[in-house]
């Protein structure tokens, strides 16, 4: 069997592989940076404000807790049966690690170098972006590579409740025609893109930091 | 100049972290705020450059306020060193110092060389420009901090206890190469530091304060160890505030004499006939080179050779007449067996000997010389108080309300309630 036979799905799957590959790239990654996008605030006011954090850690991890069939029903109501629905989903979902992430990753910050930085006349947005944000990269990344990968393997279940889930839909459709190839394809592909975009995340965070002690290894 | 005027720091909790304190640090000169923990010099410090703002009074440098400034901007003028360093571990050394120049918009370039000349400056090889702090030992870190602050040659220098976190070898050199490049740099500085033989050693003018963080004097430190102005001054100096205060007397007026050096290949018997002349209970045996070998006594020579076959006793160190101080003098003739110091040139040739009575005689003739000049000092002060310039008078009035701050009781009127409680 030759590798271009295994990729050419047989025509009940309604997408090529190369389709299935492009939907899950898209609401995995993009989940993910739309969690990020909202962690970062949310985070920086948690490490700022400290009464803040257990609040905000109960909720996001009750959220987290929250099964995700019912949080799709939930929200099939308002968005359809579209990729959104997974996308909202799946960025909720990655809340619960990127939070703690930011929060962590702000506090690394020596007190020392944040106080050295506004003796040397940073204002606070300036502060935030240039010494607060890089110093707290490293943190936030490995937050991050644990979300994507998180976010790429809880997508499939978008399969369960329509034409959704990427690779995912190829368990579903494997199942239903009794061809276990499609699922062990369907399997395998999550496993390499999963450990592959670790990999890329692990190697963009060496190059973002080349400041970082690697003597005193992180996460 | 950076002059204090009544400022308080009062927490809302009530506590009082800085209390009326006045004072001026003089233009081009390192003040030293030095004080117990809780004594409120860090609060001091921070309040020069807006971290922390003053409940009451005012601070100006050249005579502005600081609050006529928004903050960030004042803080971009005034360099400012921590213990720590609190260097940019995401940013490399040259990027480090150039932090300041490119908030004020300065180019790249003019930057970096900027960075380069200072990292010269400071004593960091050049070559370390392009690493990252994680990659400095501490003692290197605090002066890429020193190197950052002066980056955007700001005409004040803040400095918090930069010397605290480093051994005590690197700190020592790190303060005589602190001095060195403020000889170079002539910043107004204003420096914190708990330790009370730093600020000895590096202040122009000293501010000792007390917990509560009220001023008890404010003087030079010859001034400070000759004269505390209370009990708690005088605690905090030292039992050896004495011997120190020898620091700031120089060793050039000593007479040395020449009489009881011999050469080690002198004979025996010339030799004692030396001693005899010379009225020592010593002779002191020197090589070919006029180096010092160590000290014979006359009357257990042997009868004939050369006189350095004879037993020596060791001279513990020399002193350098002119450039050491009547402290390495006299510490040099305790530390010899004999009683008698050795001064040497440069080149460390021996010019002469004297003994301990003999640099106590030199002590007593200093403390009355230096003792005179205060009294003449103080004189002039009075003068100038008593008719002052209709222009300047706020002015000539500061330093010396400053000077006597301490031995009176503080202006305020709640501090003697406090104390009574």
């Amino acid at each position: 069997m030759i590798a271009a036979s295994v990729f050419d799905l047989p025509s009940y799957v309604q997408h090529s592989y190369l389709g299935l590959l492009g939907e899950q790239l898209e609401v995995s990654l993009g989940a993910t940076l739309g969690g990020l996008l909202v962690s970062l605030p949310i985070g920086q006011a948690c490490a700022r404000w400290r009464l803040l954090y257990p609040p905000v850690l109960g909720l996001v991890t009750v959220a987290y807790s929250i099964p995700s069939l019912a949080l799709f029903v939930f929200l099939i109501d308002y968005t359809g049966i579209t990729d959104t629905t997974l996308f909202i989903a799946l960025a909720l979902y990655s809340l619960c690690i990127l939070v703690p992430g930011v929060v962590d990753g702000i506090r690394t910050v020596p007190p020392e170098v944040k106080l050295a930085a506004d003796a040397m006349g940073y204002g606070p947005a300036r502060r935030y972006f240039q010494v607060e944000l890089p110093i707290a990269a490293p943190t936030i990344m490995a937050a991050v590579r644990v979300a994507t990968v998180s976010s790429i393997s809880l997508m499939s279940i978008g399969a369960v409740i329509g034409n959704l889930g990427g690779f995912g839909q190829l368990f579903t459709t494997g199942l239903r025609s009794f061809n276990l190839s499609l699922v062990w394809l369907g399997l395998f592909s999550l496993v390499v893109l999963a450990l592959l975009c670790d990999v890329l995340l692990r190697l963009a965070q060496r190059l973002m930091t080349p400041w970082a002690d690697r003597r005193s290894a992180r996460a | 100049m950076i002059s204090f005027e009544r400022v308080t720091k009062r927490y809302p909790d009530g506590t009082v972290a800085v209390n009326e304190l006045s004072f001026t640090a003089p233009d081009g000169a390192i003040t030293v705020l030095v004080g117990p923990s809780g004594c409120g010099k860090t609060t001091s410090l921070r309040m020069v450059n807006r971290l922390i703002e003053p409940t009451e009074g005012r601070i100006a440098i050249d005579g502005t306020d600081v609050r006529a400034r928004p903050a960030a901007e004042l803080r971009r003028s005034i360099g400012y060193v921590i213990q720590h360093a609190g260097l940019f571990p995401h940013r490399t050394i040259v990027d480090n110092i150039t932090t300041v120049p490119r908030l004020l918009g300065t180019d790249r370039r003019t930057a970096r060389n900027r960075a380069h000349e200072l990292m010269e400056l400071v004593g960091l090889d050049p070559a370390l420009a392009k690493r990252y702090p994680y990659q400095l030992s501490g003692g290197q870190q605090q002066r890429v901090g020193v190197a950052r602050a002066l980056a955007a040659d700001p005409p004040v220098l803040l400095m918090d206890e930069p010397f605290s976190a480093v051994d005590p070898i690197v700190r020592k050199g790190l303060q005589e190469e602190f001095l060195r490049i403020q000889g170079e740099v002539a910043k107004t500085i204003l420096f914190v530091t708990h330790d009370i033989d730093e600020a000895i050693k590096l202040g122009d003018k000293i501010a000792v304060l007390r917990e509560g963080g009220v001023l008890a004097q404010f003087a030079s430190p010859d001034r400070l160890l000759a004269e505390p102005a209370d009990d708690f001054v005088e605690q905090f100096l030292g039992r050896d505030r004495g011997i120190r205060r020898l620091t700031f007397y120089p060793s050039a007026g000593l007479s040395l004499q020449e009489g009881p050096v011999v050469a080690a290949d002198t004979p025996a018997p010339s030799a004692r006939d030396a001693a005899l002349s010379a009225g020592t209970p010593w002779l002191l045996i020197v090589d070919a080179d006029r180096r010092p070998l160590g000290w014979a006594n006359p009357a257990a020579l042997p009868d004939q050779g050369p006189i350095g076959n004879a037993r020596l006793i060791g001279y513990g160190h020399a002193f350098v007449p002119g450039s050491d101080s009547l402290r390495a003098a006299l510490d040099a003739a305790v530390l010899s067996p004999t009683g008698w110091a050795v001064g040497t040139d440069g080149n460390g040739q021996v010019l002469g000997v004297i003994s301990q009575e003999s640099i106590g005689s030199a002590i007593r003739a200093a403390h009355a010389q230096s003792s005179t000049e205060r009294e003449r000092a103080d004189e002039k002060a009075a003068a100038a108080d008593a008719a002052p310039d209709s222009g300047t008078a706020a002015e000539a009035d500061e330093p010396s309300a400053a000077d006597s701050a301490g031995s009176e009781a503080p202006p305020s009127d709640e501090a003697p309630l406090e104390q009574a409680r």
